[in-house]
């Protein structure tokens, strides 16, 4: 008991202080981990109605959730080049990644357009 | 060795029966429809004169009318052939055969003309061919125009010349370097000596006359002759116009003889040897090709009065009496080409039963009928029963001078068929136990009879019934079968045999039963009985009858298969449908939507999350010239997303791609301008 209430202190503990430092962040970094929750999301959603309705047109149903996936993915890659934090893209302006994105963006959809069918 | 002389003598009196008899018929109108469609020129006129010559004679001679366009186109031929300087004497030959047919108007300086060169071609002729066609072209002109003046001097020397080129067996020769003989150019060779003789200018050598006549009796020693009593000549070899056969010799040596017969008396040939030529070119039929029809003719043509004898032809037009009909025997007689015989009486003389070489002297007159002019004989002579019988006949002519004229041929053997009406009596079937006899049924033959009996294998089927001719004598047909068949389509078939007229058969099932097959079941029974001279033949179904065999052992036989139905195996089979792919399982649409709403969630709780982050635009170029950039690029990813939807609605990749391609260049350049500005501005904040 002693120790299912130290644990859940804990948990409580821990939670808070990740909630206080994620507000630290800066606000670029939140807008571009929230389109990654919204885009996962929009993934998960689409898994679930294949596993009610079946897979058939698959090919509709791989580009879906790929388009999702494949976006959250650039988006990370985004986040980890913009954030100052890391020292390894300090010469790297955020313009330049941002440009990246858009592109390899259009070229993802692109693919996935035609993949839609 | 008696025994065997005595078999030889049957043998050969059986023979001289059966020899010498067929019936001969006279030129009829089968002749007169196949010269027609023979001799129809395809294009409208004859491709050379001979062949005119041949059409027209053989036309002349049925009596048939030309037609009056081939004529002037034929005769312009003629004119034109005997005007030309370059026609040898062959061509010239037959201009005047046409002409002598057609009497196309010739002048008679043109004729004069004619002549002098046929004359100079007698002089010059060395083979067979030249004197042929020179000596017959004068003796045409000279029948033809009797102004004109054709006489032969040295006429004995021409015959000599021709004389010269004669085999001692009778056959000519067509030229003395080529040692080739054949009877057809002893038929030329007569010929153009009869013409000699009747153009010459003083009388010919007697004695010359005399060989030239022993040399025909030479040649008609090797005449050959059929058994039907037709006389040929047989040519081993191809005569000068490539046409070989018996029909060619044969009419060239009846047209020679009959011509030379005309010049001088007393020419020495059996009238049997005249009468066999008749029959053997009437026996001909009607031939296939125009060539053989215009031999035919003309020899007929020859035949029917020459100076020799004339043939008397006697033909039956109908062969098959019946005594159901109560037919009468007609018999005609007539000359080769149909005309009217002198008067005649002929006489049935005898009547042979088939199988038999005796038969009584019966000496029948036939009663003349003048409006038809046929015999006949008012009632068949006693004793003449169904069957077949050879009636001999003889002509016998009411004006003794006429002996000489005429050939009859003795007496002439014609096959005829009587027939009539078989009855058939005390038909009865039974199954018989053993010797006792079970059950008995009566038939009615011929007529519908419909049976149905039992038997098992140690019983017997037994059939009589009794034939009786019309005179009440036995009869013994050619087909007397009894056929049973089973019901898978087996069937076996009997001989019914007969001891006089009484017919009979017994079927015991014992000893058939292995060739039975061991089927048992329902066997359908028919009775055929018949014969060439029963008018009233039958295949009879009687019913049938149920057989009980035993079982068939391991080793037995099987029966042969029946033959497969055409049409269940060649017919049309069951149609086929095609099966299509079931389409897959679709989801209700009320699902479809309900998560199509659902997807459009999260992105709302994108929007609000940014609400509540504070995102501003404060970032935006105010400046004009970079805000434009700034707005051409936001313009410019609206367009390509809008171009991925059109995309996916209609458009195809290669469009797509090539508006991208535009699309993408305006971008970066946009894209770089707007992002270096911000690049730009956010670096001055910093170093501010």
């Amino acid at each position: 008991m002693v120790r299912s209430a130290a644990t859940k202190d804990d948990a409580q503990a821990l939670f808070q202080s990740l909630r206080s430092a994620y507000s630290a962040t800066p606000t670029n970094l939140k807008i571009i981990d929230l389109y990654v929750a919204f885009s996962v999301s929009t993934a998960l959603i689409q898994v679930v109605y294949m596993a009610i309705v079946g897979s058939f047109p698959f090919n509709s149903f791989l580009s879906g959730v790929l388009s999702c996936v494949g976006t959250a993915v650039l988006s990370v890659c985004l986040r980890i080049q913009v954030n100052k934090e890391n020292k390894e893209f300090n010469d790297l302006p955020p313009e330049r990644a941002f440009a990246d994105f858009v592109l390899c963006n259009l070229v993802l959809h692109l693919v996935i357009m035609n993949f839609l069918g | 060795m008696a025994s065997k002389v005595g078999i030889i003598v049957v043998v050969l009196a059986i023979a001289s029966i059966y020899g010498a008899m067929a019936v001969f018929h006279t030129i009829s109108e089968s002749h007169r429809s196949a010269a027609l469609e023979l001799f129809s020129p395809v294009t409208g006129s004859f491709s050379s004169l001979e062949e005119a010559y041949e059409a027209l004679r053989t036309l002349e001679v049925l009596g048939i009318k030309k037609k009056p366009d081939v004529k002037d186109h034929t005769c312009k031929s003629v004119v034109d052939t005997l005007s030309s300087v370059s026609s040898n004497s062959k061509d010239l030959y037959h201009a005047l055969q046409v002409n002598g047919l057609l009497t196309c108007t010739i002048s008679k300086g043109a004729l004069t003309d004619v002549v002098s060169r046929l004359k100079e071609a007698v002089k010059d002729a060395t083979s067979l061919l030249d004197y042929y066609h020179s000596v017959g072209g004068l003796l045409l002109v000279k029948h033809q125009n009797s102004e004109v003046d054709v006489i032969l001097e040295n006429a004995d020397g021409i015959l000599r010349s021709i004389k010269a080129l004669s085999q001692s067996d009778g056959r000519w020769r067509y030229s003395s370097n080529n040692p080739e003989s054949s009877t057809y150019a002893a038929g030329l060779a007569f010929e153009t000596i009869s013409g000699v003789i009747s153009l010459a200018a003083s009388p010919v050598d007697e004695n010359l006359i005399g060989t030239l006549k022993k040399d025909i009796v030479k040649l008609f020693d090797s005449i050959e002759k059929y058994d039907d009593g037709s006389y040929y000549f047989d040519d081993k070899h191809i005569d000068a116009s490539g046409h070989q056969g018996l029909l060619s010799a044969t009419s060239a040596v009846v047209r020679g003889l009959t011509k030379f017969a005309s010049t001088s008396e007393s020419l020495n040939i059996p009238e049997d040897k005249i009468l066999g030529l008749a029959r053997f070119f009437l026996g001909v039929g009607v031939p296939g090709n125009s060539k053989d029809l215009y031999y035919q003719i003309d020899a007929l043509s020859h035949l029917e009065n020459n100076r020799v004898s004339v043939p008397l032809i006697l033909s039956l037009p109908a062969t098959v009496l019946s005594l159901t009909c109560k037919d009468k025997l007609k018999v005609k007689v007539s000359t080769v080409l149909g005309s009217t015989a002198p008067p005649l009486s002929v006489k049935l003389m005898q009547v042979f039963s088939s199988g038999s070489k005796d038969a009584s002297v019966l000496r029948q007159e036939l009663h003349f009928d003048p409006k038809e002019a046929i015999y006949t004989l008012d009632a068949l002579p006693e004793g003449v029963d169904i069957g077949e019988y050879i009636f001999a006949f003889e002509i016998v002519l009411s004006d003794p001078e006429h002996k000489r004229k005429f050939a009859t041929g003795g007496r002439t053997k014609v096959p005829v068929h009587v027939t009539g009406v078989v009855k058939v009596d005390n038909a009865k079937v039974a199954v018989l136990e053993g010797d006792i006899v079970e059950s008995e049924k009566k038939l009615v033959l011929p007529g519908k009879n419909d049976l149905s009996l039992s038997a098992n294998h140690l019983q017997k089927l037994q059939l009589s019934f009794v034939l009786t001719t019309p005179s009440g004598k036995p009869f013994k047909p050619h087909q007397a079968f009894l056929k049973l068949r089973h019901e898978t389509g087996v069937e076996h078939i009997f001989i019914v045999g007969n001891s006089g007229k009484h017919f009979e058969i017994t079927l015991d099932f014992l000893g058939l039963v292995e060739k039975f097959y061991y089927l048992s079941g329902q066997y359908d029974t028919v009775l055929t009985v018949g014969d060439a001279v029963m008018e009233n033949s039958f295949l009879q179904p009687l019913g049938s009858i149920e057989l009980d065999l035993p079982k068939a052992p391991e080793k037995a036989p099987q029966p042969p298969p029946q033959a497969v139905n055409p049409y269940s195996r060649y017919g049309p089979k069951a149609e086929i449908a095609h099966i299509f792919r079931a389409p897959e399982k679709r989801p209700p649409q009320e699902v479809s939507f309900a998560f199509l709403g659902l997807v459009l969630v999260p992105f709302l709780g994108f929007l609000v999350g940014l609400l509540r982050l504070g995102v501003n635009l404060k970032n935006f170029p105010t400046s004009p010239v970079p805000a434009t950039f700034a707005i051409l690029f936001h313009g410019g990813i609206a367009a390509v997303l809008l171009l991925y939807a059109f995309f996916w609605l209609k458009l195809d990749l290669f469009t797509t791609l090539k508006t991208l391609g535009v699309i993408g260049i305006f971008l970066m350049f946009v894209g770089h301008r707007t992002l270096s500005h911000l690049a730009s501005a956010s670096a001055k904040l910093k170093s501010a």
